[in-house]
């Protein structure tokens, strides 16, 4: 690639990349009447109201956090044993039985993502806010961590369902899903439905000389 | 939309306005401020993606149509296929947690595969299919919900977490979610969706002249 200039950006020049097919059209500067000449998507300078939007999903997702981690997520009952699992509980179990690299798998996958997602989207918000002119490649790189890693976090309510769906003999051997799934779940979504909203042009943008006014 | 604007692109990511240059097959051009991809050249992008989609439409049939997994101890037994363990959460009472297995492991890919093969069949013989834009905006906006990979690893960890107790059954099934994950990632690295709206223009273009 060649730069045009060290640090234009399209926004100061009025025009705008569409999100869905790439092509720069001038902005014609109404937020909600402007679109893509070719794909007809809906086009803005910065999404809107992004922060704002993030953080409420992303306060939603902390509360919820907390019985996700607490409440049962899975009963399992035997002949010979019973036991209430919550995440964390599950993971020693499991490396305690042996399976080490699962556990090892499960274990990052629904306690450290959640986690890092949390505390990594509420850094970007803040440095975002601050107009932080810090470290703001490897800020870019964390946002694009954030969008590929989160969506692996569901996969201990796969591993509920089908242990639920397929444990069900009668006295015999029984597992069933906890509340502590439902919240976990919803934290899941929560925290992708977040990493969606943030808008990662506004990390670059307190380089511009100017303000943006529609941001 | 003048000439002058055509060469010029701006990265998604940080909004740098950049002069477009020609990349080699294969090859992916990055921001040079931020990093992010921004576009890739590809050879017959199009036509290979439908091949790996209709692969991948018929693996996804046979994994939603027969068990995943068995399990069996001391005379019992049980086995379940995608769409029994979701009706099966349902009757539990976890209806969140079965809606959410139901869209991101069943519905997603489903949409995903045959929007996929709705717009490049046509594609493929030369003819814009109606709703084109709009599916592609769609299917940009689903991405991030079909986790068929997820899912695969998913039914591994159940697997190694059954062996403990009961001893288990292979499905079918279990096979094709394999060639399903496998093939997904195919079409992910595959499809070049800018390879659609450069047949797009060239249709307008078509169009103008005649």
């Amino acid at each position: 690639m060649s730069y045009t200039d060290a640090s234009t950006t399209a926004a100061s020049l009025g025009l705008c990349t569409c999100h869905v097919c790439g092509l720069l059209s001038r902005y014609d500067g109404n937020a909600t009447s402007a679109h893509c000449p070719r794909c007809n998507a809906r086009i803005h300078l910065r999404r809107q109201h992004s922060i704002k939007q993030c953080w409420a999903l992303l306060i939603a997702a902390y509360i919820l956090y907390i019985p996700a981690n607490l409440m049962i997520i899975m009963e399992t009952g035997s002949l010979i044993s019973y036991r209430k699992d919550t995440i964390l509980s599950g993971v020693v179990h499991l490396w305690q039985t042996g399976s080490m690299f699962i556990a090892a798998i499960v274990f990052v996958a629904s306690i450290v993502v959640p986690l890092f997602k949390l505390i990594a989207l509420s850094y970007l918000l803040i440095s975002v806010q601050r107009r932080s002119k810090r470290y703001m490649h490897k800020r870019s790189q964390l946002y694009r961590l954030i969008e590929l890693v989160g969506r692996w976090s569901m996969l201990d309510i796969y591993v509920v369902t089908l242990l639920a769906a397929l444990v069900q003999l009668q006295s015999f051997a029984l597992v069933k899903a906890g509340p502590g799934a439902i919240a976990f779940g919803a934290v899941v979504v929560l925290t992708m439905f977040a990493s969606m909203k943030f808008e990662p042009r506004l990390i670059w943008d307190p380089l511009q000389p100017k303000p943006l006014k529609e941001s | 939309m003048t000439e002058q604007h055509k060469q010029l692109v701006a990265c998604h990511e940080c909004d740098l306005l950049l002069r477009e240059i020609n990349l080699k097959s294969g090859h992916t051009a990055a921001c040079p401020r931020c990093g992010a991809s921004l576009y890739r050249k590809t050879t017959e992008s199009l036509s290979r993606t439908l091949a790996i989609c209709l692969a991948a439409a018929l693996f996804f049939l046979i994994a939603n149509i027969y068990p995943i997994l068995g399990i069996e101890s001391r005379g019992n037994g049980n086995a379940t296929n995608l769409y029994g363990a979701v009706s099966s959460l349902w009757d539990q009472e976890m209806h969140f947690i079965s809606v959410l297995v139901f869209v991101t492991a069943i519905i997603i890919p489903a949409l995903e595969l045959s929007l996929l093969i709705y717009l490049l069949l046509p594609l493929r013989l030369g003819l814009v299919p109606p709703g084109l834009a709009l599916i592609m905006r769609f299917l940009q906006n689903i991405k991030p919900w079909g986790m068929v990979e997820v899912f695969m690893l998913g039914i591994l960890v159940a697997l190694v977490k059954l062996t403990d107790n009961f001893s288990i059954i292979p499905g079918v099934a279990l096979w094709s979610f394999g060639g399903v994950t496998f093939l997904m990632a195919a079409v992910a690295t595959t499809f070049n969706p800018r390879d659609v709206w450069a047949r797009l223009n060239w249709h307008y273009k078509q169009k103008e002249q005649a």
